[in-house]
């Protein structure tokens, strides 16, 4: 059990059954009044935000958060599988909980799943996964101006801004936080 | 990690310069008009009951919260005009405008009333920016605080109905008086230009006296400035029985919620019997130089912050 006092930026607590990180806090306290706990909470389903002032009576239970180690193995039927990497358990995701991450899932792929007492809430990624563009308009020299870019398709359908010299076959590297392209990989 | 705390002091250089010389501009304005500094024990054996404010125990006696009992004690004992700066202790207050140890100015001059103390303390103000080199107006936080014109002055009462739609009976009875405070009406106070808040509930002032023909409220102001209470003032309390029963509400409401019930003083009871009229202000040493240097957080205008001792 928290108290209000023991709330921190990044904790993870228990509200109404539903889990929430503090983003912001900050302790106030007006001149003659009593101590005030003014938080902003992001609900970790919605990501809703929202924020709040509690008391130093009010108390939280921790939410029950687990991240588990896990390797995507395919989808089928619209479902994402991944497999547990201790148990070997399999755990089957829909495309609306799987969201952006699916850009980046290839198989065989190691990511952590986030568990809210037994429910998936989400997927982290490795910041760099290196992807193969199997979609490319071929360079036409003129293009070579700064700055310039070009859409290519990825092999998991994901479409990107590329250099204009990124052919189709080739791998590139991708940074999972930003979208973005960051360089070509060679073999 | 030691490299990195010498890049944050050596990084507070001039804002710590700017601080030392409010500091010393501060103590010109009062020797300048007659007040003796004095020093007061900061350990003491027994504090004056307060709410919420908690001491930091030191042996079997605690450092003060504020320096009020022994100051007050002077004034009764025929010190007309005194100040002092010096650190005050607050159990468990860390935040972005607070530290469990930090700086307050503290003054009391006989025969006035609060009224009077709102004036001095904007004479004070705008005596130590012109000497710091701001003349009318301090930039704090993206906004323009004009110190020239005449400060706000506004009610308890007055700024409740303007921001929150609210009367003082309502936030009271709905159990909401601080938090309105602090996330409705703070915000707007004292940003174009300082703003006293006057006339406090008499629950939320202790030692304050009560206001004539009104007793359910405390002569009591605070001072805003850029949304942050910069200081606290009232009319000294001088009636001994009123005082006998204050403290023992406060006794009855801590004991009833589960805080420490500190030890009171009995000397400062005894020397009130010849307290004057006066009144008193404390005054955030360390959230006036927030102000003068645009630092967001406290933690810019002290060398260290306790993470870092």
């Amino acid at each position: 059990m928290y108290n209000a006092s023991d709330l921190r930026k990044g904790l993870r607590i228990k509200i109404d059954n539903e889990p929430y990180v503090v983003v912001e806090f900050n302790f106030v306290k007006p001149g003659k009044g009593q101590a005030l706990y003014r938080s902003k909470l992001k609900n970790m389903i919605t990501g809703a935000q929202f924020e709040r002032t509690f008391r130093v009576a009010d108390t939280f239970e921790p939410a029950d958060l687990r991240e588990k180690k896990m390797q995507y193995l395919y989808k089928e039927e619209g479902k994402y599988c991944f497999m547990d990497s201790e148990s070997y358990d399999q755990l089957f995701l829909t495309e609306g909980q799987v969201g952006e991450a699916k850009r980046y899932l290839i198989d065989n792929l190691d990511v952590e799943i986030l568990f809210f007492e037994d429910k998936p809430l989400g997927i982290n990624l490795p910041n760099f996964v290196d992807l193969i563009v199997v979609k490319a308009e071929p360079w036409a020299r003129g293009d070579s101006v700064s700055g310039k870019t070009k859409p290519v398709t990825l092999q998991t359908g994901y479409q990107i801004q590329v250099p204009p010299f990124i052919e189709e076959g080739e791998k590139i590297r991708v940074d999972t936080r930003s979208g973005e392209y960051l360089t070509r990989v060679k073999e | 990690m030691s490299q990195r705390w010498n890049a944050t002091l050596s990084g507070k250089r001039d804002i710590l310069a700017v601080r030392a010389r409010m500091v010393q501009s501060i103590r010109n304005y009062f020797i300048s008009r007659d007040y003796l500094e004095v020093e007061t024990p900061n350990r003491i054996p027994a504090l004056i009951p307060e709410p919420y404010i908690d001491a930091v125990a030191s042996g079997e006696w605690f450092l003060h919260t504020s320096p009020e009992v022994c100051m007050k004690r002077l004034v009764a004992a025929g010190y007309r005009r005194i100040f002092q700066i010096c650190k005050c202790y607050r159990e468990g207050e860390r935040g972005s405008r607070h530290l469990a140890e930090f700086t307050l100015l503290e003054w009391y001059c006989e025969g006035v009333d609060y009224y009077s103390l709102m004036d001095q303390c904007e004479e004070m103000i705008i005596a130590v920016a012109r000497d710091l080199g701001y003349g009318d107006v301090v930039h704090y936080h993206g906004n323009t605080i004009s110190l020239s014109g005449a400060w706000g002055r506004i009610s308890v009462a007055d700024v409740l109905a303007r921001y929150a739609r609210m009367s003082i009976e309502e936030a009271i009875h709905g159990d909401c008086f601080d938090e309105v405070m602090v996330c409705s009406v703070e915000p707007h106070l004292g940003i174009d230009r300082p703003t006293f808040v006057y006339d406090y509930p008499l629950s939320s002032g202790v030692l304050a006296k009560e206001k004539d023909m009104d007793p359910l409220t405390a002569e009591r102001f605070e001072l805003y400035m850029g949304g942050m209470e910069i200081a606290n003032g009232f009319s000294e309390l001088v009636d001994l029985e009123e005082h006998h029963r204050r403290f023992r509400e406060v006794r009855e409401y801590r004991r009833s919620t589960g805080k420490k019930v500190f030890p009171e003083p009995a000397h400062f009871l005894s020397d009130l019997v010849t307290m004057p009229d006066s009144a008193g202000v404390a005054l955030g040493v360390d959230r006036l130089a927030m102000i003068f240097t645009d630092s967001p957080v406290i933690d810019d205008v002290v060398a260290f912050t306790p993470e870092m001792v």
